[in-house]
């Protein structure tokens, strides 16, 4: 087994669900579907909605400033920002710079703006990982975080919701060891949006084989050849969460029980958080985690790619404060309807 | 107004407020003079835990322009636990506020200079027991 990483990984984590949720019975009810069909088809119950006064940058800094204050860190010590996400509320204008300066991390740190479709959450543990292992930093922000764009009537629209996870990352009161991590990255044109262009496009049925599953099971096959893991070797596995069915299918694909990712399978209840996806289902596994429990973390992001992860929890996760976790934030929902979801989401254009 | 509001966004972000040594006040928004202690203030900066309790409410049914999408918007008179008063939108629905509710700072959209223009960020609130 090759050793790429030592004792670099996780020292805290925060996340971030907007209270407002829509049931795909209110959206299937104006586009004449029937819901029944979506929810069986999609495996999406409802998804969180983001409200007037929230983006990418508030949701990102409510995640971050959890992960800071879990951990107990002076903020002056995180040495990089990478915010991840394919909805940046500025084109030219990092949301990291705005997460630094609400953090209060001062001047002196490494900062930019990620994005690859809904994997860019994790490349920034990559590169924080790379950074922290190089001696660069002492502590990295990686953040996923999306107010995520579905036109209205496209499919897209039962699963485009709102989230985001912030992971700090060092070798200093690490909680779960990243002991090894690979990409598996091609170009395939599954989904897209082109600049300036207010709604992604997608291939339909071509952003499953093709895209989806061949990224994330080659990803989680590279990574396990590497370490010379098996399936059984792992207490949780969280996988990229387009839709309810996805992950499902890629963990039977690779071996994996329903057991081994029932936990971090958040995508029913709080839809495609896109760049937030996988970290949040990874946030919700971390919460109940003990010390020795490893995790396949594998994301998945169009265009295409995914990034895998074998994660080891240590024994310092017991000293974290882990509430609310992930499942209590997505218990508590304000229902909203099809009209005021369209406000939220600037659907409806006012003079 | 860019400047104005780029001077004010470390205070704006986050509450960092001021206290005095000389008597223990704390004032937020940030004062760098004591107006009890006056010639004897001895001001630094303190960063506040972002908890108060509501002592006053409006709910805003006439709103300004820029926020005609969020009304009706409730803004508050909130004490902070470190004793500063300051009026700020509360973020939760209009029939959730009642005089004694304890609330928690987060950070949340201002508004925007139009679609060109840039976003204001800042500090709002919201119900405490919610998060």
């Amino acid at each position: 087994m090759k050793e790429v990483f030592e004792l670099v990984g996780i020292v805290s984590y925060g996340t971030y669900i907007p209270r407002y949720r829509i049931k795909a019975e209110d959206i299937a009810r104006i586009w004449g579907e029937n819901a029944d069909v979506i929810k069986g088809g999609l495996g999406v119950l409802e998804k969180s909605v983001p409200d007037l006064d929230e983006d990418t940058a508030t949701i990102s800094v409510e995640a971050a400033r959890e992960a800071v204050r879990r951990a107990g860190i002076n903020p002056k010590n995180i040495g990089a920002i990478f915010v991840g996400s394919e909805s940046h509320p500025y084109a030219v204008k990092p949301t990291a710079t705005i997460v630094g300066e609400a953090l209060d991390v001062g001047n002196d740190f490494f900062a930019a703006d990620l994005e690859f479709a809904c994997k860019a959450g994790t490349a920034g543990i990559q590169n924080c990982m790379a950074m922290v292992e190089a001696g660069m930093i002492k502590y990295g922000l990686a953040i996923g975080s999306d107010t995520s764009q579905g036109a209205p009537g496209d499919p897209l629209e039962y699963s485009a919701a709102a989230g985001g996870a912030a992971f700090l990352v060092g070798n200093d009161g690490v909680i779960a060891e990243i002991e090894h991590t690979c990409s598996f990255t091609s170009d395939t044109p599954d989904f897209w949006r082109r600049e300036g262009r207010p709604y992604p496009s997608h291939g339909g049925r071509f952003t499953g084989q093709p895209a989806y599953f061949r990224h994330v099971v080659s990803a989680a096959k590279m990574l396990m050849e590497e370490t010379g893991l098996k399936p059984e070797d792992f207490n949780y596995a969280v996988f990229h969460q387009p839709n309810g069915k996805f992950p499902v299918r890629a963990a039977r694909m690779l071996g994996f029980s329903k057991e081994q990712i029932e936990q971090g399978l958040v995508v029913r209840y709080v839809g495609n958080t896109y760049s937030g996806s996988s970290l949040l289902g990874f946030a919700a596994i971390l919460d109940v985690a003990k010390p020795g429990d490893r995790i396949l973390l594998v994301s998945f992001g169009s265009g295409a790619g995914s990034d895998a992860f074998s994660i080891t929890v240590t024994d310092a996760i017991e000293n974290l404060n882990r509430n609310p976790g992930v499942w209590d934030k997505i218990s508590k929902k304000v229902y909203i309807d099809y009209g005021t979801y369209a406000k939220f989401r600037r659907k409806i254009r006012m003079r | 107004m860019l400047p104005r509001f780029w001077r004010k966004i470390r205070y704006r972000y986050d509450l960092i407020g001021t206290r005095c040594n000389t008597c223990g006040r704390n004032y937020y928004p940030p004062r760098n003079f004591c107006p009890v202690c006056r010639r004897r203030s001895s001001i630094e900066e303190v960063q506040l835990s972002g908890y108060g309790t509501v002592l006053s409410y409006s709910i805003v049914h006439d709103t300004p322009v820029g926020l005609k999408m969020e009304k009706p918007y409730v803004v508050a008179l909130i004490q902070l636990d470190e004793g500063p008063i300051i009026t700020s939108q509360l973020a939760c629905e209009p029939e959730e506020v009642h005089d004694g509710m304890r609330v928690k700072a987060v950070f949340r959209k201002y508004g925007e200079d139009g679609e060109d223009g840039i976003i204001y960020y800042g500090t709002k609130f919201i119900p405490a027991e919610e998060a």
